[in-house]
């Protein structure tokens, strides 16, 4: 039976996920707030896989928890950390307790974290997992042996639509769709213009497309992804508008500047949906939903 | 040529290495450690003077021409009654160095010296890791670069999300292995080589630890 996610993402309408980040600990109050917050608003809720190589309550638990609540969770799993092995056996525990969306991620290096002497597996890479999700669902694992008991997944991965050079880039994003990827969710986008072009082309494959939306805290915050965080460009005038934002006015100011994008990604049908990442300020969800009109 | 690229460990565990060891002879390599400097005549004198300064007795100095090669043992016998008088060797070459001559001399063997990785000099005095060794070869595939070795994560169909202009999400100064390849192959017209989905690799080259005879 095709997930509820599956199902929005077939039925038409404009998408909106959100992401999740595990506590570092097994205090799940924050988390089980921000859930409860925004379960019933989005489509789906991504609880990331140790999201910077920072280790934390893992995002299959963190999935549990979306479930259990009564979200709808797509499990992030990176290559990171686990081999073929585990990354199969997940996927069979996460089929059985329900959770059957999936984005499928190579993962961050191990040395960009908090345990930077740590072995980085990457026995997979990112769209050879969606192709491992596909052959699960086929009644086989990797090496060819029936599964007792089938899975059902909505796998997704990632692009990064402003990546430099752009074409390398694209030929992978072309392999995970070949892979079986449904959904892509992307890298961050502040420049619609430049997103649109992307889209010009993204939209010869039959996959959905979710504009990846990361909330802007503060003219630093903005500086500081332009210059560390591969494949975000957050333009002049975007920086300019955050650092004009009177004291104390910053975050609010940021998610004017996220409404106003997912409005016009929606008005002018630009891509399939969103993916709203409030990193850091998870309950901000709500506003930023509400600012772009969609609650 | 193929080199062995080494760095020198850092004092404190060198220091705590050889904790005990009061008397040392400490032995450097004519070969890959002396063009990297890591373990030539000069490298090897500092270090005698250092460790001279911690209090140490240095019975003896050498720089042998090639650590690994099994000639060591017969060149090590000129200094049989240095080596005696030891209490332990400090050697500063390469793994496979240390290897040959902790199988030849009947003497406690400490490392100064970590071996990072088997590189090629591609300019002066710079090395680079262009093969791993790891027994499944796809650079038929990829231009003739090898991803397994050049990309950080050793990924088989294209860039990860990290790559930033060119370079790798862990080192501004590291090339990303997958622009290089798709440079490459657009070069030589054949991105539709970087196009074909590559399966999962085969890590089973060769199980470690590597064994090779030659067929009889």
């Amino acid at each position: 039976m095709p997930s509820a996610f599956k199902k929005a993402l077939n039925s038409g309408k404009f998408i909106v996920t959100c992401e999740v980040a595990p506590a570092k600990g097994t205090n799940l109050e924050k988390m089980t707030h921000h859930i409860e917050l925004i379960k019933d608003k989005v489509d789906a809720m991504n609880v990331t896989d140790h999201q910077s190589s920072v280790m934390r309550f893992p995002s299959l638990g963190g999935a549990l928890l979306v479930k259990e609540l009564g979200g709808e969770p797509i499990l992030q799993m990176t290559c990171r950390d686990r081999n073929r092995l585990a990354l199969q056996a997940d996927l069979l525990f996460a089929s059985s307790r329900g959770i059957n969306n999936v984005l499928c991620l190579t993962g961050d290096s191990v040395m960009l974290g908090d345990h930077k002497e740590a072995k980085g597996v990457f026995d997979l890479d990112s769209s050879q997992l969606v192709a491992a999700i596909k052959k699960l669902e086929k009644g086989k694992d990797m090496a060819g042996n029936e599964l007792d008991g089938g899975v059902s997944f909505c796998a997704g991965a990632i692009v990064t639509p402003e990546a430099k050079p752009l074409e390398p880039q694209l030929i992978k994003f072309e392999k995970k769709i070949e892979a079986g990827a449904e959904f892509i969710q992307t890298q961050a986008v502040y420049d619609l213009d430049n997103f649109k072009k992307f889209m010009d082309y993204a939209r010869q494959f039959p996959v959905k497309i979710l504009a990846g939306i990361i909330l802007l805290t503060s003219a630093p915050m903005a500086r500081f992804m332009n210059k560390n965080v591969a494949g975000v460009f957050v333009p002049q005038d975007l920086i300019d508008e955050m650092a004009a934002a009177p004291k104390g006015g910053a975050l609010n100011k940021g998610i004017e500047i996220a409404g106003r994008m997912i409005r016009k990604i929606k008005e002018e049908n630009i891509c399939d949906g969103v993916h709203i990442m409030a990193i850091g300020k998870e309950e901000k969800v709500i506003d930023i939903m509400a600012e772009a009109g969609l609650l | 040529m193929i080199r062995s690229i080494t760095q020198q460990k850092p004092m404190e565990e060198i220091e705590s290495l050889i904790d005990g060891i009061n008397r040392v002879f400490i032995i450097g390599c004519g070969t890959c450690v002396t063009l990297t400097q890591t373990g030539g005549t000069m490298q090897v004198e500092a270090m005698k003077k250092s460790l001279s300064e911690k209090g140490k007795v240095v019975t003896g100095t050498t720089v042998v021409p090639v650590a690994c090669d099994n000639l060591t043992a017969d060149i090590l016998r000129e200094f049989e009654a240095q080596l005696k008088q030891a209490d332990g060797l400090l050697i500063m070459t390469c793994a496979f160095g240390v290897q040959t001559i902790a199988r030849q001399i009947n003497k406690i063997t400490v490392p100064a010296l970590n071996t990072l990785f088997i590189g090629k000099e591609t300019g002066a005095g710079e090395y680079n890791e262009v093969c791993t060794q790891c027994g499944t070869c796809v650079i038929g595939e990829t231009g003739g670069i090898c991803p397994v070795t050049a990309c950080h994560k050793g990924l088989v169909n294209g860039p990860c999300g990290g790559t930033n202009n060119g370079k790798c999400e862990i080192d501004s100064n590291k090339d990303c292995a997958w622009t290089m390849i798709y440079n490459r192959l657009k070069e030589l017209g054949r991105l539709d080589i970087m196009r074909i989905y590559k399966k999962p690799r085969n890590h089973l080259g060769e199980p470690s630890p590597g064994k090779f005879q030659i067929p009889a």
